[in-house]
């Protein structure tokens, strides 16, 4: 949400939205130096907290290097190296958003040290699956490195942005999946649906997407309005919008749905 | 919510009732901007991989099994299996070039 106005908060809230989380993610450039994520971070953890509790939301944060800034090795291991600071932070759930963007070698590398990242500190993982032509071939690279790291049960790991051709090989390998929704890529809410109608509710949900791109915070109420229109019944809706990633993410015990006091800073 | 069959609870004219109009519309623009590059200056260039995956698409579109919305998915992935020596760009472009798989 920090690249987000604030009226979309007051939107969230007033569409019944009681928490966020927030994954690092790639700003629109790249950042020239590791002092420049550690901003970020503090960012994350600290002031956008304070944003969202002013509108009684709950703030959570992922933290990490994006794949998308992974590919010169020793600039991702110097962020890398400041990860562990901030999962002790309050707010933060755990490692992410990880994974691959082009999948390239070295993001492939820098996926694998995430991973061991969170194994060490014993965090949830959230997985960013590549973009349109490169998400199949990226989630079974991604799937694959997974497994072959072995160290973290995959109950306590989220593959975001699935689609009809990644879903069923998410579910299979006992992880949970994202469907993220978008206007243009990723799933609309009309596929969103489609794709839980065939594959079921256990260990699926759907997320709105707040970044700096064509993107909308509220796809999830009005996800959950084509739900309704297609005969879905409330306990499933309340299920896919509040239940299943409630169940997840309190697997952290830094995830809460009531939002902090709100101060000024 | 789901039965072993898939089958979403509405039945298959209420589904048509809901969507068929939004639908409709989706199908003329894709017509349109297809009517657009034939209108536009340039179409002597060589054929554009985009423009050739979304005729793949239409034809994955209008058979008759099922899956299509997975299946033109996987028309237009990457089929390579290996991890590519460096990152080529930071974006995707949306279907798979044929020359470089």
């Amino acid at each position: 949400m920090v690249s987000r106005i604030t009226d979309d908060y007051a939107r969230m809230a007033t569409a019944g939205c009681v928490a966020v989380t927030e994954p690092a993610f790639w700003a629109g450039f790249d950042r020239s130096s590791a002092a420049g994520f550690h901003d970020y971070f503090r960012q994350l953890t600290e002031s956008e907290p304070r944003r969202a509790a002013a509108y009684g939301i709950a703030h959570h944060a992922w933290i990490c290097i994006n794949p998308k800034e992974a590919e010169d090795h020793g600039f991702a291991r110097e962020v890398m190296s400041m990860i562990p600071e901030f999962l002790s932070r309050p707010n933060v759930l755990g490692v992410g958003e990880i994974g691959l963007n082009r999948n390239s070698k070295t993001e492939l590398t820098v996926f694998e040290e995430h991973l061991e990242i969170a194994a060490q500190h014993n965090s949830l993982v959230l997985i960013h699956t590549p973009h349109l032509e490169d998400k199949l071939k990226g989630t079974r690279l991604i799937l694959d490195a997974i497994a072959a790291h072995g160290k973290i049960n995959p109950a306590r790991i989220l593959v975001d942005h699935v689609e009809e051709h990644t879903v069923r090989m998410v579910l299979d390998r006992g992880m949970w999946a994202g469907m993220t929704l978008y206007p243009d890529t990723k799933c609309t809410a009309a596929r969103a649906v489609d794709i839980m109608e065939m594959h079921g509710t256990e260990r699926i949900w759907m997320n709105s997407a707040g970044d700096w791109g064509h993107s909308d915070p509220l796809a999830v109420p009005k996800a959950v309005v084509t739900m309704r229109a297609r005969g879905h019944t409330a306990a499933d809706i309340h299920k896919i919008s509040f239940g299943n990633p409630l169940a997840f993410l309190s697997q952290s015990g830094n995830f809460s749905v009531n939002a902090p006091r709100p101060t000024i800073a | 919510m789901t039965t072993p069959e898939g089958k979403p609870p509405l039945d298959r004219k209420t589904l048509i009732d809901l969507g068929f109009i939004d639908a409709r519309a989706k199908v003329l623009d894709i017509a349109a901007f297809l009517d657009r590059l034939d209108r536009a200056s340039g179409a002597d260039a060589p054929a554009d991989f985009r423009v050739d995956a979304i005729r793949s698409a239409l034809e994955i579109a209008r058979d008759a099994s099922p899956a299509r919305a997975e299946r033109i998915l996987k028309c237009w992935s990457d089929p390579t299996t290996q991890p590519v020596a460096h990152a080529d760009g930071k974006a995707a472009r949306g279907a798979h070039p044929p020359h470089t798989s």
